[in-house]
């Protein structure tokens, strides 16, 4: 015989205060603690690979010592200091192009599943009509990986800073040269939000987990890839000077050609070799560049408008689980 | 108070009506099995009734007036969906505490208690527990929210005779406490012992509802000569004939028992089954609360 106290009155609880945040955020904790696992050792293990090529890339720099990089006169040690340091160079690149793609992968990973799981297994139907109701489900459940997934990519793409800082530093590549600029300063966190708040609004829409991560990072890949070419180059007028040899240490060249005597754009490559060779009287080349210091300035606003963009997305996944009729 | 209250509920998906001008009022403190074939719209009416799905036209309100899927209404109301979703992967013991954090009420104390007494071990992973103690399960998540409305769709379509007679068992105990109950089933016998209240459902209308007692004290089966049926049929509201060679059975509603018989005819109280399965048969006819609602239909002819 059953002993247990299954007719209880229901009781109303005593104050009309909502389930509280800490417990959202425990239950959001629980659901994705394994793909934070899971993300944290992806991390882990890239930043100790990190750690372990940057340690040599820094005694490679240290041993150019006082080498300068000059016509002539150059000591044999020298020359196998910048052989070696040149191979670190080539590493380094292949690393840093790879890298890319790890805003895109952690985010499309962490953010696309959180709801197109619950939809897809059905689990909505049970999460969707506790008493905490969807909505602030739905906002814990989201807003605490975006919060870590932004805080951990923050923190890594300081460590890819000093990692690549001997290259940037040697003069040989500019960390605002296009392929560096998303990996550095603040952007590679700004992109991986990105990619968390696109991967999350997928997923309420798509509501199937695999197909959501492969829209995801199709959608963000082709952002990043508008973003390089047609909107970075504007956030601030580039600056044009006649000649090729443009101020300051790295600037980050964006277009340049020739015109002739009557101001007309030249476009005959055979023309431009030749003048290249022997300049003539009325042509003249010209070059549009971004000065590096506006490094900051640039980063600032592309992180910028991918914060409210992210933040809007989220949004717009939050009011389609509002509204969404099952 | 009425548990759940809808008015000109309707819903469509895409161009076929789920659910079209709805209209019923369930009352608190009973068992009310929501009946009706697959694809009648019992679970679209159940999924408007938690808020999951929003309606194209009208309206639901539950437990006195609030609107469905509010998390006012939310909180005082328990729902099992088709198939008991849980988490496959997390433990028995993590869906407890999961469930706990989700709501204002969750008795800790007599979710675990059940749960060893139904021998569900707390370590094991849901997904790894049999149908029946999966759903158990989940009903045991929803009783221990002490919920005023338990919403439970199918609950019994996957288990087996033993598992079903152990789940009814446990919803009828928790309803002693006072708990209003709305179950759906296509199967009606698994719900005839236990409703106190029916809503029968096809091609997304209501189709009779109200009071099991009540609605089998207005109806009754009358057994005469298969030749005089017709005549019987023009002067009594007839839901559905069945004759034989020699034998009609017709099923009329009646004003009460008092009523004269025909003679000729002999009269026989109506199972609930019996009833139920006449309406399905004739879509035209309905019985519902309201004199205006009520109509006569003729009565079409099945023979055997």
């Amino acid at each position: 015989m059953t002993t247990l106290n299954t007719s209880a009155p229901w009781h109303p609880a005593t104050s009309t205060r909502p389930v509280q945040w800490r417990r959202l955020g425990a239950v959001s904790w629980r659901q994705y603690r394994l793909s934070a696992a899971g993300a944290a050792v992806f991390l882990g293990v890239l930043a100790t690979y990190l750690l372990i090529v940057g340690l040599r890339i820094r005694s490679g720099y240290a041993s150019l010592g006082s080498c300068h990089l000059m016509a002539s006169g150059v000591p044999r040690t020298c020359q196998i200091a910048l052989m070696l340091f040149g191979g670190y160079h080539v590493w380094g690149e292949t690393t840093a192009a790879l890298l890319l793609a790890v805003p895109m992968l952690i985010g499309a990973f962490a953010g696309a599943p959180i709801l197109a799981r619950e939809l897809e297994t059905g689990t909505f139907r049970f999460a969707w009509t506790q008493g905490a109701g969807r909505t602030r489900l739905a906002l814990a459940r989201l807003a605490l990986p975006a919060v870590t997934v932004t805080a951990a990519t923050a923190a890594f793409s300081q460590l890819f800073g000093w990692f690549y800082y001997p290259f940037f530093a040697f003069p040989a590549d500019s960390a605002f040269a296009p392929q560096y600029f998303e990996l550095t300063g603040i952007a590679f966190a700004a992109w991986t939000l990105a990619a968390f708040a696109i991967g999350a609004l997928a997923g309420v829409l798509i509501r199937k987990v695999v197909p959501a991560i492969a829209a995801a990072m199709a959608a963000w890949a082709g952002l990043l890839l508008v973003t390089i070419l047609y909107l970075r180059p504007h956030y601030q007028a580039p600056l044009t000077i006649r000649g090729q040899n443009v101020p300051g240490a790295s600037p980050w060249l964006i277009h340049q050609w020739w015109t002739g005597p009557n101001g007309q754009t030249i476009t005959s490559e055979a023309k431009i070799t030749q003048l290249l060779s022997h300049p003539e009287r009325g042509y003249a080349q010209w070059t549009t560049y971004q000065p590096e210091t506006r490094y900051w300035h640039f980063q600032f606003i592309e992180s910028g408008w991918l914060l409210v963009f992210s933040l809007l997305l989220l949004a717009a996944t939050i009011w389609l689980v509002r509204r969404r009729a099952a | 108070m009425n548990v759940i209250e809808t008015s000109g509920l309707s819903k469509r998906y895409r161009s076929t009506w789920a659910l079209h001008d709805f209209s019923v009022a369930v009352p608190a403190g009973q068992v009310t099995a929501l009946v009706g074939p697959n694809g009648a719209g019992k679970t679209t009416l159940l999924n408007l009734t938690v808020g999951l799905t929003a309606p194209t036209a009208g309206t639901v309100t539950v437990l006195g007036g609030k609107p469905a899927g509010s998390p006012d209404a939310l909180d005082g109301i328990a729902f099992v969906a088709q198939d008991a979703p849980l988490y496959k992967n997390l433990p028995v013991a993590d869906m407890l505490q999961l469930t706990s954090n989700l709501n204002r009420r969750f008795d800790r104390g007599y979710a675990r208690e059940r749960l060893s007494e139904l021998g569900i071990p707390l370590n094991r992973k849901a997904g790894k527990l049999s149908g029946g103690q999966q759903a158990q399960l989940a009903l045991t998540l929803a009783l221990a929210r002490r919920p005023r409305l338990l919403v439970l769709d199918e609950p019994l379509a996957n288990l087996d005779p033993l598992a079903r007679h152990d789940f009814m068992a446990a919803v009828l105990l928790a309803a002693g406490g006072g708990m209003s109950v709305m179950l759906s089933s296509h199967v009606l016998a698994e719900l005839e012992r236990v409703a106190d209240y029916l809503i029968l459902i096809s091609g997304g209308r209501a189709q009779m509802a109200g009071e099991v007692d009540g609605m089998l004290a207005r109806h009754r089966v009358l057994t005469g000569p298969a030749a005089e049926a017709d005549l019987i049929a023009q002067l009594l509201p007839v839901v559905h004939a069945r004759r034989a060679e020699a034998q009609a059975h017709l099923l009329v509603r009646t004003s009460g028992a008092g009523e004269p018989v025909p003679p000729g005819w002999e009269a026989h109280p109506v199972g609930l089954e019996e009833l139920v399965l006449a309406y399905l048969r004739e879509p035209g006819a309905a019985a519902l609360p309201g004199p205006a609602r009520v109509r006569k239909s003729e009565p079409t002819e099945v023979s055997r």
